[in-house]
């Protein structure tokens, strides 16, 4: 499982998934939005991968979130930061994980309070299905397949490692 | 804690210590008066985008309900409802039911059938907030909009936002509140949070006639010499005077006030050269404050009405996320049980 998950490699799918997107539409200068907290780190990789110059923004979804009226408010919400106009941009939208899809929902709902953008792709580090909703990312680093006693995590910023959690059931 | 403290604490938080109704800022740790500023923060940025719209109180129903007028304290709560997508009702309810003879009570039993989800209450009688608090349905939030001469919490709490931008934080920090401190709600509020979030000295300026009875106890140094008190000082808090609430001969004259208590450059110069002036509003210009003054480089007065509306965001979603976890925790409970 470990040597499955060589960050290294991880990254340089994403890497190498966006170059493909990116050419495939044509896009020269897409906005860059990573998702708090471990997209963040991505969109700080994949920024300089990628050679854009523009700085990336950060996205706090709390909210957006649709469990609101189950748990209330996270009391760690950060403010977002959009250093860019979203208005027509193509915006490369980033996250860690995905499983449901309701964090990617809550993104979208956000990003579109800031203006309307010409185009969102979709990329994650990993992908663990059990999706809940009709969102598929554009690109991804590796899917996943877990026990349901497993659970992944993003650590870093420094540096970026996948952990593998049991959850000890 | 004093028991006043802790029963201030269980009325307002849930057993897992969230907000649940925002009444009074005894019992409040620093922790939690510090999520509310960092909550704020964001919700500042939220007001700095294209749509200024969050959804998280959608399809939720926040009564504005005062009972004394206001103007900037209910428009600011009701903008603050609005950007959290929340339908509004602004009840002046000197006006309404009550003129006809309907008590506090059925005003209330009525509001809840509308199936409302919040009130935000001013009111002239000290603790009317917390009265209905104890008495309304559960999932109804309460949030104190001003009540008497005891507590005006979310006014407080904008200003300990506006200090932070300002300052960085408090340790250290020297604040002075100076005027009609006896009838101010909201130097009671602003001397505990002060304390709490570990400001260094807080000094309150008046004639003694403008003082409450042991004002010292609240936690506040006293000067009655305001030529006195400037000094040192890192943030200048002025509070209206209060002329509505005047009973007999508390001051000689308003003139007279202005040269001993009124705010002008001469006293402003002998504070900390970046001290901040902070006015909660509606300002008397020359009876507390001088328009050069009001309107200088040192004022943050209007960064104090933008930040009421970040830290009323802050505390309705905070008071309202409280309800509706301890409602699901509850009938999770009894779906165990």
């Amino acid at each position: 499982m470990t040597a499955l998950l060589d960050m290294n490699r991880l990254l340089d799918e994403l890497e190498a998934g966006l170059r493909e997107i990116l050419a495939d539409r044509g896009v020269t200068s897409p906005a860059l939005i990573g998702i708090r907290t471990g997209g963040v780190w991505l969109a700080d990789v994949m920024r300089k991968r990628l050679g854009l110059e523009e700085p990336f923004g950060e996205l706090d979804i709390s909210f957006y979130r649709d469990d609101f009226s189950r748990i209330g408010l996270n009391p760690k919400v950060k403010p977002s930061s959009l250093p860019f106009s979203t208005e027509d941009r193509d915006i490369i939208l980033i996250d860690d994980v995905i499983m449901s899809g309701r964090t990617i929902r809550a993104a979208m709902n956000e990003i579109f309070d800031y203006g309307r953008p010409a185009s969102i792709i979709l990329a994650t580090l990993v992908d663990l299905g059990a999706r809940e909703l009709p969102i598929q990312p554009d690109v991804v680093g590796k899917v996943l397949t877990l026990e349901s006693h497993q659970r992944v995590k993003l650590r870093g910023p420094d540096p970026l490692h996948i952990e593998l959690q049991e959850t000890g059931q | 804690m004093t028991v006043n403290q802790a029963s201030n604490r269980s009325l307002q938080l849930t057993a897992d210590g969230q907000l649940r109704h925002f009444l009074t800022l005894d019992g409040l740790d620093r922790a939690l008066l510090t999520d509310i500023l960092d909550t704020a923060d964001s919700f500042i940025e939220v007001g700095e985008r294209s749509i200024k719209k969050v959804p998280l109180l959608r399809g939720r129903t926040v009564v504005n309900l005062f009972f004394e007028s206001s103007t900037r304290t209910r428009s600011t709560f009701e903008l603050a409802a609005k950007r959290l997508s929340a339908d509004v009702l602004n009840l002046d309810i000197n006006t309404s039911a009550t003129s006809k003879g309907e008590s506090l009570s059925d005003t209330l039993l009525n509001l809840e059938a509308m199936a409302s989800d919040m009130f935000v209450v001013r009111h002239s009688q000290s603790g009317a907030p917390h009265f209905i608090a104890e008495s309304v349905t559960p999932g109804v939030a309460i949030i104190n909009a001003g009540d008497g001469r005891h507590a005006h919490p979310t006014q407080a709490m904008l200003d300990m936002l506006t200090i932070r931008q300002h300052k960085g934080g408090f340790e250290g920090l020297k604040v002075a509140i100076v005027g009609d401190v006896l009838h101010s709600r909201v130097a009671r509020s602003q001397i505990r949070a002060l304390n709490e979030l570990g400001a260094a000295e807080v000094r309150v300026i008046a004639p003694g006639t403008l003082l409450p009875r042991d004002v010292e106890s609240l936690g506040c140094t006293v000067e009655y010499d305001m030529h006195k008190g400037m000094k040192d000082l890192d943030v200048v808090i002025m509070l209206r005077l209060q002329k509505e609430r005047m009973e007999g001969a508390l001051l000689p004259s308003e003139r007279e006030f202005y040269r001993l208590y009124g705010l002008n450059q001469d006293k402003l110069a002998l504070a900390h050269p970046e001290c901040i002036v902070m006015h909660p509003g509606p300002i008397n210009r020359g009876v507390e404050i001088e328009s050069a003054v009001a309107d200088g480089p040192q004022s943050v007065i209007l960064d104090q009405v933008t930040n009421g509306i970040a830290i009323r965001m802050a505390v309705m979603s905070m008071a309202m996320g409280g309800q509706v976890s301890e409602r699901n925790q509850q009938q999770a409970g009894s779906k165990q049980a």
